[in-house]
C-alpha cells in the first residue's frame, strides 16, 4: 500500500478503480496511516488553503424527481414543503455567507431543470449578490439544456453544481424519474462551456465497496474542479429514511480514497459530516484529503455554526482561501 | 401540543429521537396544529412559518 501511496505522491496521478477499492478495503489498523497519506497528498497537490462555502436553497420542495434520498420531492411523504426564498432574502444569506470569510455561494433549486421563471429569478438574483457582495456565485438547478448553459454563463455564474450522486451501476437503485447519462450529458454541457464543474454525491444509499469505488473513479474521468462528499443524511419519509448512516471509520476511509482517487480536486464536506463523523471525525477528515468546506446550514437540514470550523480550520493552521485567490 | 419534528402528539410518548434529531433540524410541524410549515434554511438560521399561528426563527 505505501507504494501505491508514494506513487500517487510523486506524480499527482490518482489511483484507478482497483487501488480506490484495494483503499476501501484497508483495514481500521491502517486508517491513520492512509490518513496521512492523503493528506500528504492534498498538501502537495492543492495546498493547505481550505475553500469554504454557504450554500441556500431558492426554491425548496416539491421536485417531481424521485432521489429516494431527498426530503425535497413532491413524491413522497416528507414533511418538507414547498417555498421560495425572496430576492432580498438571498442577498442577505450571501452577505451572511461572505462575513464567515468564505469565497463560494452556491444557489440550488429542487427541480428537474430550471423553467423560465426560476432562470429569471436567478438572473435577478445574480445581478442583486453581484451589486451587494464580493464572493463568487456558483448554481445547482438540475438538468440543463444548452441555451441554459449559456445564459448562466452569461450571467456570471462561475461553477456549476450537479451531483451525480453515485456509480453508473447503482444509480437506478437510487433514482427512476431520470438516467446518470443525462446527467453525464449536462456536466458535460458545462464543462465545455468554461464554468467550472462541481460533482459529488452521497455516500451510504446501499451501493456496495465495490460500487464506491466505481463511483470514484468515474469522478476521476470526469475530473471535476470541486467533489462534494456527502454522507446519507436519512430523512423522514424518504424510501431511505432508514438506511443506516455510514461508520466512521468508512467515511474517513472514503474520503482518504476519493483524495487518492483524484489528487488535485477541491474535495469539498457536504452535508452529513456531524451525523457520520462528528467533531473529532470532521477534524480527522480535514487532516486525511479534505480542503474545502460548507459552513453554516444546509438545504434543509442544520449544519455546525460557522465559527466552529472556522475555529478549526484556525487550530489545524489551515488558511481560508482567500477571494483574491479564486479569481 | 404536537412534536415540531414527526407531528405527532406529545403527550406521554417518548420523543427523545425527535429532540435529539432537531438540533440538527429546524422544525416541520406547527406545535399547536400540527400543520407542516413553510421552512425556509440559510446559511445562518431559518424560519418556520404556520398559517394559522405564525412564524418561528433561529
Amino acid at each position: 500500500m505505501r507504494e501505491i501511496f508514494e506513487r500517487v505522491l510523486a506524480t499527482g496521478v490518482g489511483l484507478d478503480e482497483a487501488g480506490i477499492l484495494e483503499v476501501l478495503r484497508s483495514p481500521d489498523e491502517e486508517l491513520p496511516e492512509l490518513l496521512q497519506a492523503a493528506h500528504d497528498v492534498r498538501m502537495k497537490w492543492c495546498g493547505p488553503e481550505v475553500e469554504v462555502e454557504g450554500i441556500v436553497s431558492l426554491k425548496t420542495g416539491g421536485c417531481p424527481e424521485d432521489c429516494h434520498f431527498c426530503s425535497q420531492s413532491g413524491l413522497f411523504a416528507s414533511p418538507v414543503r414547498s417555498v421560495w426564498l425572496d430576492i432580498p432574502s438571498l442577498v442577505e444569506a450571501a452577505k451572511q455567507t461572505a462575513a464567515t470569510g468564505a469565497t463560494e455561494f452556491c444557489i440550488v433549486a429542487a427541480v428537474r431543470g430550471p423553467d423560465r421563471r426560476l432562470m429569471d429569478q436567478m438572473r435577478e438574483g445574480v445581478k442583486a449578490i453581484r451589486e451587494a457582495v464580493d464572493i463568487q456565485v456558483a448554481a445547482s438547478l438540475g438538468m440543463l439544456t444548452q441555451e441554459q448553459v449559456d445564459e448562466l454563463v452569461e450571467m456570471g455564474v462561475h461553477r456549476y453544481n450537479h451531483n451525480l450522486e453515485t456509480c453508473r451501476s447503482f444509480f437506478p437503485n437510487v433514482v427512476t424519474t431520470h438516467s446518470w447519462e443525462e446527467r453525464w450529458s449536462t456536466l458535460k454541457m458545462v464543462r465545455d462551456s468554461g464554468m467550472e464543474v462541481c460533482c459529488g454525491g452521497i455516500l451510504g444509499l446501499g451501493e456496495s465497496i465495490e460500487q464506491r469505488a466505481e463511483f470514484a473513479a468515474q469522478l476521476a474521468e470526469l475530473d471535476p474542479h470541486e467533489v462534494p462528499m456527502n454522507f446519507l443524511n436519512p430523512r423522514p419519509g424518504t424510501p431511505l429514511g432508514d438506511q443506516p448512516v455510514v461508520e466512521g471509520p468508512d467515511a474517513l476511509r472514503a474520503i482518504a480514497a476519493f483524495r487518492l482517487a483524484m489528487p488535485r480536486t477541491i474535495l469539498r464536506y457536504a452535508g452529513g459530516r456531524e451525523i457520520t463523523l462528528g467533531d473529532l471525525g470532521t477534524r480527522d477528515g480535514l487532516l486525511g484529503g479534505i480542503n474545502a468546506v460548507i459552513v453554516g446550514n444546509y438545504l434543509t437540514t442544520l449544519g455546525r455554526p460557522a465559527t466552529e470550523d472556522l475555529a478549526l480550520l484556525a487550530d489545524l493552521k489551515m488558511p481560508v482561501k482567500a477571494l483574491s485567490a479564486t479569481l | 401540543m404536537y412534536c415540531d419534528r414527526c407531528g405527532f402528539p406529545k403527550d406521554n410518548s417518548d420523543h427523545g429521537f425527535c429532540e435529539a434529531a432537531r438540533k440538527l433540524e429546524p422544525p416541520r410541524y406547527c406545535t399547536h396544529c400540527r400543520r407542516r410549515m413553510k421552512v425556509q434554511v440559510v446559511p445562518a438560521g431559518w424560519t418556520a412559518t404556520c398559517v394559522e399561528h405564525g412564524t418561528v426563527t433561529a
